[in-house]
């Protein structure tokens, strides 16, 4: 068992955890949902241990290094911010069918990184721009941003949804959450991926400045990330002092997570310095 | 004075405009959307590979708009330039509209504020609101940076005030910005981008900026002293790493191996490990077998050298280094060419591939030669950067964290404890504003009210 084969079955866990949710809200059961919980629970146990003996094998290869090199490995670790941030927001705010449309972006995330015939599950040597202490930091600020973003997009879209006028009485949209409880989250989760982002931005920029000698270099990743930067400025900016609430800032909350994608997948098509993300 | 009245009111226009947050709005989404451009397409290339890919109209077109270096371009810059005149005069006016709440030093407290707040907690306790009061007094006193008291009609009311501070959080983001543009700006200014490559046990004092033709003298010279490359099995590099001397006056100062992410810092100077490439090599050893004795000479060879091999064998020279060389129209990649004289005087052009050792067995020849060891020679590639923005940069990094943190996750926020006599028992009213976050607010006053019932149940 290594930890490749644990972060293939907790892909399936995350989806049947994502199916459950699904079921529990289509159904209006919320007994399904407890267990859809309780599967998620399961599933991001499966994906640390399998973040953490991903390290430990790499050590014992003798390469030592953060399991956060390549492609795969930072979908793992995608997969368990987003599980980890929606746990975190459904204890605290006791709402079980954001899981519905959150827990389905996890599965997602891992079964690209475990099925796709183009990502490498091979633990490789670091190459040596890589070796650097702000690797861990720049990763974890990044993907926790991207976590909190993946979520305020779930979100975005149930608002969307909800804001569609239904007749019938028993609508599935009459089980979603209060319009105005899911617009708060989305503003609390944007400020909060907004702050780990700019703290991305910023440690790779460090980061950039000792190893090739310069903190900015308008390379493809890094204007992408001040694209997404400049999108979730714009949010906040339309909300804060504007006043904007819901329907337009649930669209630029999608539209903001399309950057996100984009920096992180997209970017990769384009020459650049970060093109070993790719593999 | 009609001219001085439209010169303030042409004044007060264009403050209008800079102090819109509409404008910052459409200031970012335009940033966001033409960065994209030089995304796609690649920066600071050759002319001539963008007149290909692009066709003789495009290419014009974009070399107007500056889309080879459109980031340095004219209208980015101006975008930015608007940003930032955006950003200082919205900052400032926003400042000076809420001056009265941002610059006060002892807060003062509006009873009917709080009144009129509609979610209020509210508890009843058997104790006199003069019992009370000393209790309340401290509970807010130890909660809040400050504190007041007031006496009303039927008892009193505390109140308590905090993170009036924090208003300032949004302000250091946006003043973090300016500090990372004007730090930008100086090292664009003061700084210099170059490179240099030096072969091993070699010195370089002047560098090639980038982008340019131009070059600059340092004031010291960069000697390296080696050069090594490691691989993992896998075939990736491991590692980069030269060994460099800094020489001041023929005296040396400074020896230091730099690997990529750790470079050499001199008088402000930064040498990093950025690239590496091989040199037409310039000795070997080689192996000379005589075909009549069997006997195997071991000799080195330096280019242009002459090897006086025994057994009268003949003289060798080697000529020189090829890194891809031709043999009857097949690549057989490195080689050393040389000439070997024999004592009769005929001489023969010999190919020692380092490839194929025995390759010169076909020859047949008196004498087999082949390459036992060859000694590559590197030139490591370094990055010679001065960048006297980076403290200020990164002092505005620091700003624009903390802002963020502040104004995202802190509140100003405001409590008032009321409490009064109804008839035979007292009633406590608790009720809280902040000016973000409401939602966290309301629950902290539950709590707060929560605390205060079951310390005047315990008295």
């Amino acid at each position: 068992m290594n930890s490749s084969n644990i972060l293939s079955i907790t892909t399936f866990v995350y989806g049947l955890a994502g199916f459950s949710y699904i079921f529990a809200w289509v159904f209006n059961k919320p007994v399904v949902s407890k267990v859809a919980t309780w599967v998620a629970v399961i599933g991001l146990a499966g994906n640390t241990a399998g973040i953490l003996m991903r390290w430990m094998e790499s050590y014992q290869m003798g390469y030592g290094h953060a399991p956060f090199s390549n492609l795969y490995e930072s979908l793992a670790f995608f997969s368990w911010t987003i599980v980890l941030l929606y746990l975190f927001i459904q204890f605290k705010y006791g709402n079980r069918i954001i899981g519905a449309f959150v827990t389905p972006l996890a599965f997602l995330a891992l079964a690209y990184a475990s099925l796709s015939p183009n990502i490498s599950d091979r633990i490789q040597p670091l190459i040596p721009a890589l070796k650097s202490n702000w690797l861990i930091a720049h990763v974890i600020a990044c993907f926790v941003g991207y976590g909190a973003f993946a979520i305020a997009f779930g979100i975005s879209c149930m608002y969307l949804f909800k804001q569609k006028k239904t007749n019938r009485q028993n609508s599935l949209l009459n089980y979603l959450p209060e319009a105005g409880i899911l617009d708060e989250l989305n503003h609390q989760l944007i400020m909060f991926g907004f702050l780990f982002l700019s703290v991305g931005i910023i440690t790779g920029a460090v980061w950039a400045n000792s190893a090739w000698g310069r903190y900015w270099g308008w390379d493809p990743k890094e204007t992408w990330s001040l694209i997404t930067w400049f999108i979730y400025a714009v949010v906040l900016h339309a909300r804060m002092v504007r006043g904007w609430r819901g329907k337009p800032t649930a669209i630029l909350s999608i539209g903001g997570f399309a950057a996100v994608l984009f920096t992180y997948f997209g970017v990769n098509l384009l020459p650049g310095l970060h093109s070993y993300g790719s593999f | 004075m009609p001219k001085q009245e439209t010169s303030a009111d042409f004044f007060s226009k264009t403050w209008d405009f800079f102090a819109s947050v509409r404008l910052t709005i459409v200031l970012l989404l335009t940033l966001a959307a033409t960065s994209i451009i030089g995304t796609l397409i690649p920066q600071n290339e050759d002319p001539a590979a963008y007149f290909k890919a692009f066709g003789q109209f495009l290419y014009r077109l974009f070399n107007i708009l500056g889309l080879y270096d459109m980031y340095h371009s004219w209208w980015f810059q101006m975008l930015l330039i608007l940003l930032t005149t955006n950003i200082i005069v919205c900052s400032l006016d926003r400042i000076s509209a809420n001056r009265r709440i941002l610059f006060v030093r002892h807060p003062s407290f509006r009873l009917n504020r709080f009144r009129n707040i509609k979610n209020k907690e509210e508890f009843v306790v058997d104790e006199d609101p003069e019992q009370l009061k000393a209790s309340c007094q401290t509970f807010i006193a130890r909660r809040f940076r400050h504190h007041a008291i007031e006496t009303t009609d039927n008892g009193f009311a505390v109140f308590g005030e905090k993170g009036r501070w924090t208003r300032f959080g949004v302000y250091t983001v946006h003043l973090s910005v300016i500090i990372l543009l004007i730090g930008g700006l100086v090292g664009s200014i003061f700084g210099f981008d170059g490179f240099v490559n030096i072969a091993e046990g070699e010195s370089a004092r002047v560098i090639h900026l980038r982008n340019t033709n131009k070059t600059i003298s340092l004031d010291f010279v960069v000697r390296c002293d080696d050069f090594n490359v490691s691989f993992y099995e896998t075939g990736a590099p491991k590692e980069y790493r030269s060994s460099l001397t800094i020489l001041e006056q023929g005296r040396e100062v400074l020896k230091k191996d730099i690997i990529v992410n750790d470079p050499l810092r001199y008088k402000g100077i930064s040498l990093y490990q950025s690239s590496y490439g091989n040199l037409p090599s310039d000795e070997a050893i080689l192996g000379f077998t005589s075909r009549k004795t069997g006997m195997v000479y071991r000799r080195k060879a330096v280019i242009g050298q002459p090897v006086v091999l025994p057994e009268k064998l003949g003289t060798f020279v080697l000529k020189e280094y090829r890194s891809s060389a031709d043999f009857k129209g097949h690549n057989i990649g490195e080689a050393f060419i040389g000439t070997l004289t024999r004592e009769a005087g005929s001489a023969v052009q010999i190919i020692l591939p380092l490839r194929f050792p025995s390759f010169d067995k076909m020859r047949r020849g008196d004498v087999t030669i082949g390459v036992i060891e060859h000694l590559p020679r590197f030139y490591t590639g370094l990055q010679v950067n001065r960048d006297p923005g980076v403290g200020i940069v990164y002092t505005g990094f620091i700003l624009m964290i903390v802002g963020c943190y502040v104004t995202f996750f802190m509140s100003h926020q405001q409590i008032c404890v009321e409490v009064d006599k109804r008839g035979t028992t007292t009633r406590v009213t608790v009720a809280g504003t902040a000016n973000k976050n409401k939602l966290a607010m309301q629950a902290r006053v539950a709590k707060i009210a929560q605390r205060l019932g079951s310390q005047a149940r315990r008295t």
